[in-house]
């Protein structure tokens, strides 16, 4: 390990050390405040740490780990939204969960962040695992940690039983590839030379349906979507929002990365898997999604969709593709952060506020919150104005410069079923409110930190809308 | 920049009413009524200063600015003759429209005419942008205001009536982006430029296949806007529902959202495949206006009337653009004119008549001359405007479209339109019978129009008779667009690799217009060009060449020395 070395790990380094004080002072004395405080130092100050770097050219650590420009944007990228959850977090855990343990939650956040900043750098298959469990065994305790609500526990469950599995796919599909090519490293997949025997090549494409296996359930795509409705629906809205955004956009990275180190676009079968899943996903999210009452559950299917739009820019490949993802996915995690924040922020005292019926009235009771919402669900919808619409630009030109006509339609007819389900809630928050429901007992401070939270959130989402050219220069100068 | 304040203000405008509701409900009412009245006078003043007799200019007024380079995107508004019409007739129904809602909307008067001006403020992009993308941009930009206004403001099944109208259009115009998005790409891999710049897409080639798919995308987009059978399932629910103001907007500006598409975009982008379609697209046409006279004559709700009024009379845009002639053109521009001035008068009364006496439909109705006879008088006029009353705009609209188009490919379905036009008759006689004539079913106690609405009724009165005696000042600003279309679209179809050295009446007759502003379009290094020197030479003129092409199964060198002749007549 030499200096440059540390130097350019010290946002993980900081976060790490983070948490180890974190873990101290919470054995010295527990407060909330306290503890949320030096979360979130930790994580501002990994992320400026973070910015202060300016990678000229890419390092890498073995063949375990590589630091570029396009790591450092994805660690960015989650140590902010961590920011963001950590502050509904805080919202939440004092507003509605007035239990005893609240401040390992905290440390379970950063854990799991911890983990996704690490997966979205790794390069191979070991740290890959690694930074996955570290990820999901926080999940397991996040999602069930407020074990007096029912749904919580069957939910903390249910995530562990199929993530375990997953797992299990993933280290079976990982030997499969390393008995034919004989490294763990991505780089290592690449290099295996073609023609392969018929035998190697069952069991290349074998061990990479495997692999596929694992990411499609973190990504939640169909035929593996089946935990997310539940788990969305179980966690808490902060804890929701963490696995919307930060899980799913680290496994993203890694499926970017894994694709394009491993050049699978040589592998005709995987991509038509891939085809195939990505048309479901549009697809099944969709129509599922158009019966739900049930806010959260809306959500989860609008994801399974969501992360079936991402596919085409996987697919598409690397010149088009990884911009188009990364800008996508950038765009989802600002609105996904706002939504479920709004969520957190509409709640009443003993529940969340997950049936449309909470909503109804939204708009003339309070009218910014409302007003961010419509916001939110519009860019969801990718109507102009709204940061969705120039994403979904984005993927649709990759999808029709590659001339993937399959995927650009299913995209227009999945677009026009989501507008459906999107425009049932805007409608609910424009109906008259006939049973008043009381309003969340939030304490101001709080509330407004929330409320400011969600603007800056929401400005952003008609920033990108408007003008985008800054954040599509910087997308473009990753790779 | 005048293109950008314009937009500016309009959007300025609805922001500040919104905020202005805050502390009263007059307020908004009035904040959005000058804005409205400054976009008006604005665009009269551009009016006043163009000149059409130096036509030879590309555009009136441009403005370009980068917005996205890395995808080759502009922000270009850019005015000719034909969007200035647009917008004059934009900001003179914007004006009707806050006017129309001043005593109608009572509930979140703010947030209505935020919604107001900034659907106002897309459809003013729509009518100026250049660029592909920032149309498309408009485009779907002016669909989230229209369903607040449906589904917030509107009548009893405003909620379906909302959904309906934003999941039809929404769906065709991700079909115009697909389109767009593969034009994009195909003149990008030809000529190594990326840009969504209307004026370089233009020159565009690809497969004849291609091309047809690319044009059914934008086809569809607008048609469903325009409202052509069977796409037109959305515009009676949303024209029935909405408020009086967004039933204006709708059938004022929405519907000619589309024909504008026709005209600007989809007829020159594609010229081969468009005349592929043309057979269709006419048939589509004719049958719109037998389909929606025929369900227009059926109804027994007051505005559903008016609505399926407007499929017919969107059936002879349709008509009128795919017959590819000059004056069937013209004829579209003024339809376009005349169809939202009588149909938001129609509109208008439909929505007063529903403010007094809470019913729209017909049967309730009767005899209500004798309590309104001003709202009678008005009723009178623009029915009687509906069905094409010499001396009132509609009927210079509809007898150049069928003229015109009698001179094109599609005679016999011209016949059969012109036969059509009999039962509007029938449907505009209609409601003059069961509103304002017949027995009175229920007695009313109903007040007539007042001031405000009288002066909203006589403008639109003075604009229709104005326009049906005075056509040409509209046809002095649509000459250029048009004859640019017409001319794109007479292409060339080589045969076997031979050069064309023929020249066809049409565009003869459109050399002599051209003479005028001094700007000829003519073949490469042919008999024409000698011609046109030699019209120069004689008579001292300097006239432009521009080398296009032309249709090649036409007659020839004969015409061109009739042309000769003629010329030297007007001379």
């Amino acid at each position: 390990m030499e200096a440059t070395d540390i130097r350019i790990l010290l946002p993980i380094i900081i976060l790490a050390g983070g948490i180890l004080f974190t873990l101290l002072l919470v054995a010295v004395k527990r407060n909330h405040l306290l503890t949320f405080i030096c979360t979130s130092t930790t994580l501002a100050a990994s992320l400026i740490t973070l910015c202060c770097m300016t990678y000229e050219k890419s390092h890498s650590f073995g063949d375990l780990f590589l630091l570029d420009r396009f790591g450092l944007y994805y660690q960015g990228l989650i140590l902010l939204s961590t920011l963001v959850v950590t502050i509904f977090s805080y919202i939440s855990i004092r507003n509605f969960y007035p239990e005893k343990r609240k401040e390992e939650y905290y440390l379970v956040l950063m854990l799991g962040t911890l983990g996704a900043a690490m997966m979205v750098v790794s390069t191979h298959f070991i740290s890959f695992f690694v930074s996955l469990e570290i990820l999901t065994i926080s999940l397991y305790t996040l999602i069930s940690y407020y074990r007096e609500r029912s749904k919580a526990i069957e939910a903390g469950l249910k995530y562990l039983i199929l993530a375990a599995m997953s797992s299990a796919f993933l280290l079976f599909g990982m030997a499969l590839i390393y008995s034919i090519s004989g490294t763990m490293s991505f780089q290592g997949f690449a290099e295996i030379s073609f023609p392969l025997t018929s035998m190697s090549s069952v069991i290349i494409v074998a061990g990479v349906g495997m692999m596929m296996v694992s990411i499609g359930f973190k990504l939640g795509l169909v035929p593996f979507h089946m935990w997310t409705p539940d788990i969305y629906e179980g966690a808490s809205s902060p804890t929701s929002a963490f696995i919307a955004t930060i899980s799913k956009g680290a496994m993203l990275a890694v499926l970017l990365h894994f694709f394009i180190m491993a050049d699978l676009y040589r592998f005709k079968s995987i991509l038509l898997t891939f085809t195939i899943i990505a048309v479901l996903s549009m697809l099944i999210g969709n129509l599922l999604a158009l019966r739900q009452n049930n806010i959260k559950r809306l959500l989860a299917y609008s994801s399974i969709a969501h992360f079936g739009y991402l596919l085409i820019a996987v697919i598409a490949g690397k010149e088009i593709g990884l911009p188009a993802a990364t800008f996508y996915i950038t765009v989802y995690i600002i609105t996904m952060l706002g939504a479920f924040g709004l969520v957190t922020l509409i709640s009443r005292s003993n529940e969340e506020a997950m049936d449309i019926e909470a909503y109804l009235g939204l708009f003339w009771r309070k009218p910014i919150l409302a007003t961010i919402f419509t916001v939110i669900l519009l860019s969801l919808a990718g109507i102009p104005l709204t940061a969705g619409f120039m994403a979904k630009f984005f993927l649709l030109t990759a999808g029709v410069e590659e001339s993937k006509w399959l995927l650009a339609f299913t995209l227009v007819v999945g677009s026009v079923i989501g507008l459906y389900y999107y425009l049932r809630v805007i409608v609910a928050m424009m109906k008259k409110d006939e049973n008043t429901v009381p309003g969340a007992s939030l304490s101001r401070i709080s509330y407004y930190a929330g409320v400011l939270v969600l603007i800056i959130l929401g400005v952003l989402v008609m920033e990108l809308g408007t003008s985008p050219a800054w954040l599509i220069d910087v997308i473009n100068g990753l790779p | 920049m005048i293109l950008v304040w314009i937009i500016i203000l309009l959007i300025g405008t609805g922001l500040l009413a919104w905020l202005a509701s805050g502390w009263n409900t007059f307020l908004p009412r009035l904040i959005s009524l000058v804005g409205t009245l400054i976009y008006f006078g604005i665009t009269l003043w551009l009016w006043l200063e163009y000149d059409p007799g130096i036509g030879s200019q590309k555009w009136i007024i441009s403005y370009t600015a980068e917005w996205i380079p890395a995808f080759g995107i502009q922000f270009k508004l850019v005015m000719d003759g034909l969007s200035l019409l647009m917008l004059l007739l934009t900001s003179f129904l914007s004006v009707i429209c806050v006017l129309v809602s001043w005593k109608e909307i009572n509930r979140r008067v703010g947030f209505f005419h935020f919604n107001l001006l900034l659907e106002l403020a897309g459809i003013t992009g729509i009518f100026l942008s250049l660029d592909l993308f920032l149309f498309y941009f408009s485009w779907e930009l002016m669909l989230v205001p229209m369903y607040f206004l449906i589904s917030i403001w509107g009548h009893e099944d405003r909620i379906y009536a909302g959904k309906k109208f934003f999941l039809f259009t929404q769906a065709s115009g991700l079909l115009m982006l697909l389109s767009i998005l593969g034009l994009y790409f195909i003149h990008g891999q030809n000529t190594g430029i990326y840009t969504f710049d209307y004026e370089q897409l233009l020159d565009a080639t690809m497969a004849p296949q291609t091309a047809f798919l690319l044009m059914l995308g934008f086809v569809v987009a607008f048609t469903v806007k325009l409202s052509t059978v069977p796409l037109h399932s959305w515009l009676p629910d949303a024209h029935t529902q909405a408020p009086t103001a967004g039933s204006v907007i709708l059938a004022g500006l929405l519907l000619k959202t589309g024909a504008y598409g026709l005209i600007r975009f989809a007829l020159p982008l594609f010229p081969e495949a468009s005349h592929q379609l043309a057979p269709l697209a006419v048939l589509l046409g004719v049958v719109s206006i037998l389909y929606g006279a025929k369900l227009a004559f059926a109804q027994t709700d007051f505005k559903r009337l008016v609505a399926y009024i407007s499929v017919s009379h969107m059936g002879f845009i349709l008509l009128g653009v795919y017959s590819f002639n000059e004056m069937a053109m013209h004829g579209v521009v003024m339809q376009m004119i005349v169809h939202a001035v009588s149909t938001g008068a129609l509109f208008i009364i439909a929505g007063a008549v529903y403010d007094r006496i809470h019913t729209r439909d017909l049967h309730q109705m009767g005899g209500l001359w004798r309590q309104v006879p001003r709202m009678g008088t008005m009723g009178l006029v623009f029915v009687m405007a509906s069905m094409g009353l010499p001396g009132l705009g509609n009927f210079i609209a509809e007898i150049l479209i069928l003229i015109g188009s009698f001179q094109g490919n599609f005679k016999v379905l011209t016949v059969i339109a012109t036969v059509i036009l009999i039962t509007a008759t029938a449907y505009a006689l209609r409601i003059m019978q069961k509103v304002f004539y017949g027995k009175e079913h229920k007695v009313w106690e109903i007040p007539d129009f007042g001031i405000r609405e009288m002066i909203v009724m006589l403008s639109l009165t003075s604009v229709i008779i104005w326009l049906g005696w005075n056509p040409s000042s509209v046809f002095r600003l649509s000459k250029v667009p048009v004859q640019k279309v017409i001319q794109k679209i007479n292409i060339p179809e080589y045969s076997q690799g031979e050069e064309m050295e023929r020249i066809d009446r049409d565009n003869i007759y459109n050399v002599a217009n051209f003479l005028d502003i001094k700007y000829v379009a003519i073949n490469k290094g042919n008999q024409a060009q000698k011609i046109i020197k030699e019209v120069n030479n004689t008579y001292g003129r300097r006239t432009e060449f521009e080398t296009i092409n032309y249709l090649p199964n036409s007659p020839d060198i004969e015409q061109a020395e009739e042309f000769k002749k003629r010329s030297s007549k007007t001379e």
